[in-house]
């Protein structure tokens, strides 16, 4: 998979809380919805899903609930709490801020200075 | 919160790890087995779907872990899990391993031990109510707690700061219950003495101040719950029983409680007794008598709210008082305060400097045991820097590994340490039932406490923090490229300079502490060896000891002088007895009497205008050739020396020349006693110690016996036969003259033990923890030696293959450690020194200016240097160049 970028620092979590935003998910199937999103872009190593989301569970962001899935397996689902839901908000705020302002410095030329 | 409870929360707090890491498991498997599905619906057949998923997950395990860190709190499952691998790790070098285990338990069981008896002796207050505003009064003057009752009853009445005082004597008694005589030890006391201190009785009652009517008007007595144990086996009928003190009749009201042993830590009484019974009880009379300071202690609880410093203004203002009113009596009435528990000042600072400067010791001990695996770990370190490196490369973190190393030292450190404090626990045990010194009731109380269990843990753990800390910039400094690049033999070239140095200051260090032990162990040995051979101003070698107290046979009056007498013929007449002498307290043996002594000039014989206060004694004519004391000029007393002849005096040279200007000068001259007699010099003996090894010169004066009867009586009996055998013949002797005097035997030599208590204890245990440097500076030495040796081989193997001779070798090899040897020792040896000087307030005669004990400690550290590079000096010269250099 050639074209799949590393992921920034950071904007894993992010990626969860939007994925979590649309609906309450399991795991694999959060890690199915920002493969979604993102057009399978971005390069996740699996495993590497849980430890981010056990911390946004322990920040008090989302709120964890045994379920059963589509596949009629038992799995524990996610869903946004609403200390989550501000700060994703806040998250994405920021984020575009920052996207903003370096999409305008990338794309700057000599006569704009 | 109790251990209980605590190990509760423990176990639920893993208990419930478990169940998360069971739901962190579920989780991640679920969510590989959705994979799988997904997989397997695209086409791929189950098994292979299933590793598909596996692989792409990643690492289970980790993630596991992780994710169970990220949950939180997971410190203890991480430390069990470092706690395990440090066990395999240990297993694997159990050399190592078992002297570090080692060095640790001598190191902090020396510290349980020595702070369990600190903790006992100095830091525990007494077993009372309300121990903390607990004080017992000393006079300025005589610096000690001295009173006469007369004094002691005005500072009781007349003072504002206390709740109430109360005062006591030790006297031994003949005790006859009916069943057995014996001759208990007990506490003569006011009878305020329970009320005061707070105590309830345990059976029956106490007696009170309602009890006494003057002299004799309370014959009661109160048992210590250990003697009604051991005595009346626990018969509760005692109550109201009457037994015989010294013949005279005397009503048990009840039992002390089982904690409650009196108000001397060390001294137990086996029952209490009023004061007013004293004349039954001592055979004499002096609770009118002002200038007799017989109250061996006035004590009592201040009143909540006064500070100490008011209460000495108080009491210095009743002491003002009594000056003005009783000028003949009463001088130097100032006092001050202090903890009753080991006497005030008689015992309080020595026990307390002694116990201090062990606990210093005990310090330097784990100080330097803590240099010793400091500097092991550090070699360790160095040799493990390729699995360090390993490590890192692997991805281990460098917290990781450092917890490791420091779960490694800790666990050492506990171990150890447990095994010291029950080492130390047991010894603790054993002293509390030692009984040191037999004819008295002495105890030295020091079981070990709660507090000694948590300074013990607190100084393994601290220990174990301490030299686990000493790799750790090695760690930290690690290049895991540079060491996998250099492969084995030269992984240490690059650091070798610097880490060596740190190694190196901690053996000096090691090595100084270890030389300081052990120029004071020998200090206090040669102390010891020389003050049994010191001139006491008497032989006690072929000398028989022989005490009894008339007064608890019944004995008053004029019949005191001719039973003795009685005795003095009957014994003289057994075969092989050289002489035998009567003296009122036998030196060095624990008692004493002084008496301030005035010119023959004085007539206003008030404390203020004595002379000059002296030691004194009354003794039969024989005395002096009994004892082996010479006599310097004059005679010695004579049968005539009685009641109808004049005053006469031996004194001793100091006296004399203090009194008289010269021994000659003084035969024939007078001098005056307290209560104004005049008193004729016919004799000077030689100087002598009374009291104390350590006392300074103390004028003596001595006293015929026919004048001045006495019932506590000792007698001398030089004889070359076996003490044994005559000590058996002496008792026939007596029991024939009058069966119910009690008797003890003992040779002079044994008597001494007493007197070199305090020197014995303190060598015993300088002795030990010499003993305990000695080795750990031992194993210091030896593991920088064999160390150095072999990381050196290789380069040693060149040069021998290069020629160079054995001396050559072993300088390349063992020059360093014996260098650091020289150094540590010359800085211990003079520590060493200093630390003496301290010494010679509890050992006689010790005194580190002394060319045997110099010798002593060059000798045992060129020794200690010698043992311990031996083996790897062995290992050195046994290079065989040719096999070595073919290996690489």
């Amino acid at each position: 998979m050639p074209d799949q970028a590393q992921l920034l620092p950071g904007t894993l979590d992010l990626l969860i809380l939007k994925a979590v935003s649309l609906g309450p998910l399991h795991g694999y199937g959060i890690l199915l919805r920002i493969g979604q999103i993102t057009s399978s872009a971005l390069l996740i190593e699996q495993g590497a899903l849980y430890p981010a989301l056990f911390r946004l569970v322990r920040q008090g962001l989302l709120k964890p609930s045994w379920g059963v899935s589509d596949n009629n397996r038992r799995a524990k689902f996610y869903e946004l709490t609403t200390a989550g839901r501000k700060r994703f908000r806040e998250e994405t705020e920021g984020w575009n801020r920052v996207a903003a302002a370096m999409a305008a410095a990338l794309g700057a030329t000599a006569e704009e200075i | 919160m109790n251990p209980i409870t605590w190990l509760r929360s423990l176990a639920a707090r893993l208990f419930h790890r478990d169940s998360s890491a069971r739901e962190i498991d579920e989780e991640l498997r679920a969510h590989i087995a959705h994979r799988a599905d997904d997989l397997a619906r695209s086409g791929m057949d189950r098994a292979k779907a299933e590793r598909q998923a596996r692989i792409e997950f990643g690492g289970l395990e980790r993630y596991k872990e992780e994710s169970g860190e990220v949950l939180g709190g997971n410190a203890i499952r991480t430390l069990l899990q470092d706690a395990r691998y440090s066990i395999r790790v240990l297993r694997k070098s159990p050399g190592f391993t078992i002297a570090a285990v080692l060095t640790l338990a001598l190191a902090i069981g020396a510290n349980a031990l020595v702070f369990g008896v600190l903790n006992a002796l100095v830091l525990r207050p007494l077993k009372v109510p309300h121990p903390q505003s607990l004080y017992t009064i000393e006079h300025g003057g005589y610096k000690d707690t001295s009173s006469s009752y007369p004094d002691f009853l005005d500072l009781r009445h007349r003072n504002r700061s206390f709740d109430d005082l109360t005062a006591y004597i030790l006297v031994q008694v003949g005790l006859d219950t009916g069943r057995e005589t014996s001759q208990p030890w007990c506490y003569e006391v006011t009878s305020n003495y329970f009320d005061a201190m707070q105590v309830r009785p345990y059976l029956g009652r106490f007696f009170h101040d309602a009890d006494e009517h003057g002299p004799n008007s309370a014959p009661y007595l109160v048992l210590s719950y250990a003697f009604w144990h051991s005595q009346f086996q626990d018969d509760r009928t005692v109550v109201g029983r009457v037994v015989l003190v010294n013949k005279h009749p005397f009503t048990i009201l009840g039992v002390a409680p089982p904690e409650f042993n009196g108000t001397l830590l060390f001294f137990y009484p086996d029952f209490w007794l009023p004061m007013v019974q004293q004349e039954q009880v001592q055979g004499m009379k002096v609770l009118d008598a002002r200038g007799e300071r017989d109250m061996f202690m006035v004590l009592g609880h201040m009143k909540p709210g006064v500070t100490p410093a008011q209460a000495i203004a108080d009491l210095n203002s009743v002491g003002a008082y009594l000056e003005k009113t009783y000028p003949k009596t009463d001088a130097y009435m100032t006092f001050s305060l202090a903890r009753p528990s080991l006497a005030g000042d008689m015992m309080g600072p020595g026990v307390k400097a002694f116990m201090t400067g062990m606990m210093l010791l005990a310090g330097l001990i784990l100080l330097a045991a803590c240099a010793n695996l400091g500097s092991l770990f550090a070699a360790r370190a160095a040799d493990r820097s390729r699995e360090v490196a390993l490590r890192l490369a692997l991805g281990s973190s460098r917290t990781r590994i450092l917890r490791s190393v420091f779960t490694e030292a800790v666990l050492i450190s506990l171990i150890g340490g447990a095994l010291g404090l029950e080492g130390s626990v047991a010894l603790l045990r054993a002293l509390s039932a030692w009984h040191p010194i037999p004819q008295y009731p002495m105890h030295v109380p020091v079981y070990a406490d709660a507090t000694v269990y948590v300074v013990a843990f607190l100084l393994a753990l601290v220990s174990g923090f301490l030299f686990g800390a000493v790799p750790v910039r090695q760690i930290l400094r690690t290049n895991p490229y540079e060491i996998v690049k250099a492969g084995s033999g030269t992984i240490v070239s690059g650091n070798t300079a610097r880490r060596m140095t740190l190694r190196d200051i901690l053996l000096v260090v090691q090595i100084a502490i270890c030389g300081v032990l052990v120029t004071s162990s020998l200090v206090a040995v040669r102390g010891l060896v020389r003050s049994m051979h010191s001139n006491f101003g008497f032989d006690p070698n072929s000398a028989l000891l022989a005490g009894t107290n008339l007064g608890m046979a019944g004995y008053t009056g004029d019949r005191l002088p001719t039973m003795e007498r009685r005795m003095i013929e009957s014994i003289e007449a057994l075969p092989g007895v050289k002489s035998v002498g009567l003296i009122s307290y036998v030196p060095l043996s624990g008692g004493g009497s002084n008496e301030d002594v005035f010119t023959d000039e004085t007539t206003d014989l008030r404390t203020a205008n004595a002379a000059a206060n002296s030691q004194e004694f009354k003794i039969s004519p024989d005395y002096f050739r009994a004892a082996g004391t010479n006599l310097l000029a004059g005679r010695s007393f004579t049968w005539q020396d009685d009641i109808s002849s004049t005053r006469v005096a031996v004194v001793n040279a100091l006296f004399a020349r203090k009194f008289f200007g010269s021994i000659t000068n003084a035969i024939g001259k007078y001098f005056k006693t307290e209560d104004g007699t005049r008193v004729q010099v016919v004799g000077v003996a030689q100087d002598g110690k009374y009291y104390l090894l350590t006392e300074d010169p103390r004028p003596a004066m001595f006293f015929p016996f026919l004048q001045y009867p006495i019932s506590n009586i000792g007698l001398v009996v030089r004889s070359e036969r076996d003490p044994l055998q005559l000590a058996a013949e002496i008792r026939r002797t007596v029991r024939n003259l009058d069966p119910s005097l009690p008797l003890t035997t003992q040779t002079w030599t044994q008597g001494l033990d007493i007197a070199l208590f305090p020197s014995h204890v303190a060598t015993v245990a300088l002795g030990v923890l010499g003993a305990m440097g000695a080795i750990l500076s031992l194993t210091g030495i030896f593991g920088m030696a064999a160390y150095s040796v072999s990381k050196r081989l290789k380069e040693l193997g060149i040069r021998m293959a290069l020629g160079a001779q054995r001396k050559e070798v072993l300088t390349a090899a063992l020059g360093r450690p014996l260098r650091l040897l020289a150094l540590g020792s010359a800085a211990g040896l003079l520590l060493g020194i200093l630390a003496a000087r301290v010494l010679a307030f509890i050992v006689y005669q010790a005194t580190p200016r002394d060319p045997l004990v110099l010798t002593g400690v060059v000798l045992a550290m060129a020794l200690l240097g010698l043992l311990a590079t031996w083996i790897p000096a062995q290992r050195a010269l046994s290079i065989n160049p040719i096999v070595l250099l073919r290996e690489d």
